[in-house]
């Protein structure tokens, strides 16, 4: 079972002081919150992609480039990287890259968006953001798992030959997981590849998440990837936590009634009730959530949001401390003994790796011979085979 | 024989209100005439005062509180709707049209719909057709041609229109029951019962009408208890507003 954090990376108004962020604190906020979520255990930091204020992060493997370069161990991931607008050859070629330089420690988590005028922004129509999703992503697929692609569809331009470039890491793609809160069609797409669906639970009754997942568990092992309850599942949630339950609800109390999300709508004991929302103590966290995989069935990984509701970043981190020394060690626990046998973990490059029988180009030696392909590029390509062999038999 | 499910929402903010009167007048209108064709009605009214923090917190936040669920439950499954709202300035509440704007947005095609409306003043009337009944064309419901206004004075007998209230609920009441005549009910959109303690007020069978006597023969829901667990839903369709259309199977989407 993985744990980690996501930040959708919006810029608040801390309501107790008044004080607003500049971008670059935030933005830097957010690479220290990466990196204490290392520093305390967790397993992944995953980042929104958004194009507009008050959020930050545009570039998203910029971000998780830099913070390959100061983490040694946790996954960087994406939450969501947005299918509907963003070039899936771009995709492919940014997050390849991603895989490289940070030795595979990458998965990402396409979503649609939320924000309507991104898809006008960037030449798309929102009343296409299924047929978007579902078009791109089987491009995407094609791209980082055949060398050379010839493509045609409605939403870009054609493609004949094209590989995109760098290939992935050890001829493996990155492990894609589907973000959706009310699309079957997303969970019926996630489904299909054998992908991991996450659902970010933050704002829906624990009902409603548990029939987008089982719609998900049904339609996996409907396509042959495995029996429904070793599908791939991720959830998200959302707490704040202090020693002493009542410390936490009084702290968090103006950040929750002024927050953008929250605030102004239905009280914190309503919302607390309603949603994932979880702010007491750890023990009241760990219970909250330990109980989810009763609703949700066995899963592979919980993502929490932190750093939120323009909570300073002294806090977020006091925050990290308590999740990963008091809340997550239990949960790994608890997780781990209620757990059917035979329930797989998510899907790593390392798992994927092994299981794919062959060895890492980023720790074999270069001129393996598993990799000596003929053009010396893509280490999948089998053998001996040659640039103008391949060329010769797709009759080019 | 099933009982036609037939959801009254009603927008009054007083209690009691001319408009929730209007409601259930229209309400047993039409448990009578059904009755009239051998059908049974089973009424279920949402009055949307007593849910309307939940509404507006729905709009907010998106969180859906279990009184709010269950009432848009209700009207979704429905098999005929009958909405009143009270006419401010113009024009339907802010309430009615908030709770509208939960509803799915294809939940209502095809629906049978009766349109009333109360005001002060008889200088309202046309509110239904302008401002009312393009919401529900838009929702694709299947709205009946008499809309019923009532402004204060038609509570006397002293209206302007020589049929008098009680004839237009009935020609309402009597479209209603002919849309439904023939046509299957909706059993099949059932969805998981929310916890009890349901919308507003939610009563099975025409005892939450009053003075309904002639509506309660045969009322009572199959099984007999309003809170029986129904049958757990395939996602999709439209068979609520949480999920955001059903799916096509990959196969049918991708080429080749």
């Amino acid at each position: 079972m993985q744990f980690g954090i996501f930040s959708v990376g919006d810029v608040t108004t801390d309501p107790t002081t008044g004080k607003t962020p500049t971008e670059h604190e935030r933005i830097q906020a957010i690479l220290a919150i990466a990196r204490k979520a290392e520093e305390v255990g967790l397993d992944v930091f995953a980042t929104g992609e958004h194009h507009n204020p008050p959020f930050v992060p545009s570039s998203p493997t910029t971000m998780l480039g830099f913070l390959a370069a100061q983490t040694n161990r946790i996954l960087l991931s994406t939450s969501t990287t947005l299918i509907t607008t963003n070039d899936p050859v771009k995709i492919a070629e940014d997050f390849a890259m991603l895989q490289h330089i940070s030795g595979g420690r990458v998965d990402l988590m396409m979503g649609r968006g939320n924000t309507g005028p991104v898809y006008p922004w960037f030449g798309k129509d929102i009343r296409d953001g299924i047929s978007l999703a579902i078009e791109n992503y089987a491009l995407l697929h094609r791209l980082w798992r055949e060398d050379f692609v010839d493509w045609e569809g409605k939403f870009r331009t054609p493609l004949q030959g094209f590989q995109s470039t760098p290939r992935p890491l050890d001829g493996i793609a990155p492990f894609v997981w589907h973000g959706s809160i009310r699309s079957p069609q997303i969970a019926e797409q996630a489904a299909y590849y054998g992908d991991g669906f996450f659902h970010n639970n933050i704002f829906w009754p624990q009902q409603h998440t548990a029939q987008m997942i089982n719609l998900y568990r049904e339609r996996y092992e409907h396509y042959g990837h495995g029996p429904a309850a070793h599908a791939i599942v991720g959830v998200g949630g959302q707490v704040f936590m202090r020693k002493n339950s009542q410390a936490a609800k009084d702290e968090f109390r103006p950040y929750f009634n002024n927050a953008p999300v929250y605030g102004h709508g239905p009280s914190m004991e309503e919302f607390t009730e309603q949603t994932p929302l979880t702010v007491g103590s750890p023990q009241e966290v760990i219970d909250r959530y330990a109980a989810q995989q009763e609703l949700y069935g066995d899963y592979q990984r919980q993502l929490f949001l932190m750093d939120h509701a323009g909570l300073p970043l002294k806090t977020v981190l006091e925050q990290l401390d308590l999740l990963g020394e008091e809340v997550v060690p239990v949960l790994r626990r608890e997780f781990a003994a209620k757990r059917a046998p035979g329930v797989p973990d998510a899907p790593t490059h390392a798992s994927l790796l092994a299981a794919s029988g062959t060895v890492s180009q980023a720790i074999a030696p270069q001129n393996d011979p598993t990799y000596d392909t003929g053009f010396g590029v893509t280490g999948i390509a089998p053998g001996a085979a040659t640039l103008a062999s391949l060329d010769a038999e797709s009759g080019r | 024989m099933t009982a036609r499910r037939i959801a009254v929402i009603s927008a009054g903010l007083s209690e009691p209100s001319s408009t929730r009167q209007l409601a259930d007048a229209l309400a047993r209108a039409s448990a009578i005439e059904l009755e009239r064709g051998g059908e049974a009605a089973e009424i279920e009214v949402i009055e949307l005062r007593h849910i309307a923090p939940d509404v507006l917190n729905g709009l907010l936040t998106g969180t859906h509180a279990a009184p709010l669920a269950n009432a848009l439950r209700v009207v979704e499954d429905a098999d005929a709707v009958i909405a009143v709202t009270p006419i401010f300035s113009t024009s339907y509440s802010g309430l009615f049209k908030m709770f509208v704007d939960l509803i799915d947005r294809d939940a209502l095609t095809g629906t049978p719909v009766i349109l009333g409306a109360t005001a002060g003043t008889p200088r309202h009337s046309l509110a239904i057709d302008y401002a009312i009944r393009p919401i529900f064309a838009y929702l694709h419901a299947d709205v009946v041609p008499t809309g019923v206004f009532a402004a204060t004075a038609d509570w006397g007998g002293q209206g302007t229109d020589a049929e008098g209230l009680p004839g237009r609920i009935a020609r309402a009441a009597r479209e209603l029951a002919g849309k439904l005549a023939g046509s299957a009910p909706r059993s099949f959109r059932e969805l998981p019962a929310a916890s009890e303690s349901a919308a507003g007020e939610i009563v099975a069978g025409g005892a939450a009408v009053p003075g309904s006597e002639g509506a309660d023969s045969g009322t009572a829901r199959a099984g007999g208890s309003p809170s029986a667990p129904r049958p757990t839903a395939s996602l999709g369709g439209a068979a609520s507003r949480a999920f955001d259309g059903g799916f096509v199977p990959m196969g049918d989407l991708l080429p080749h």
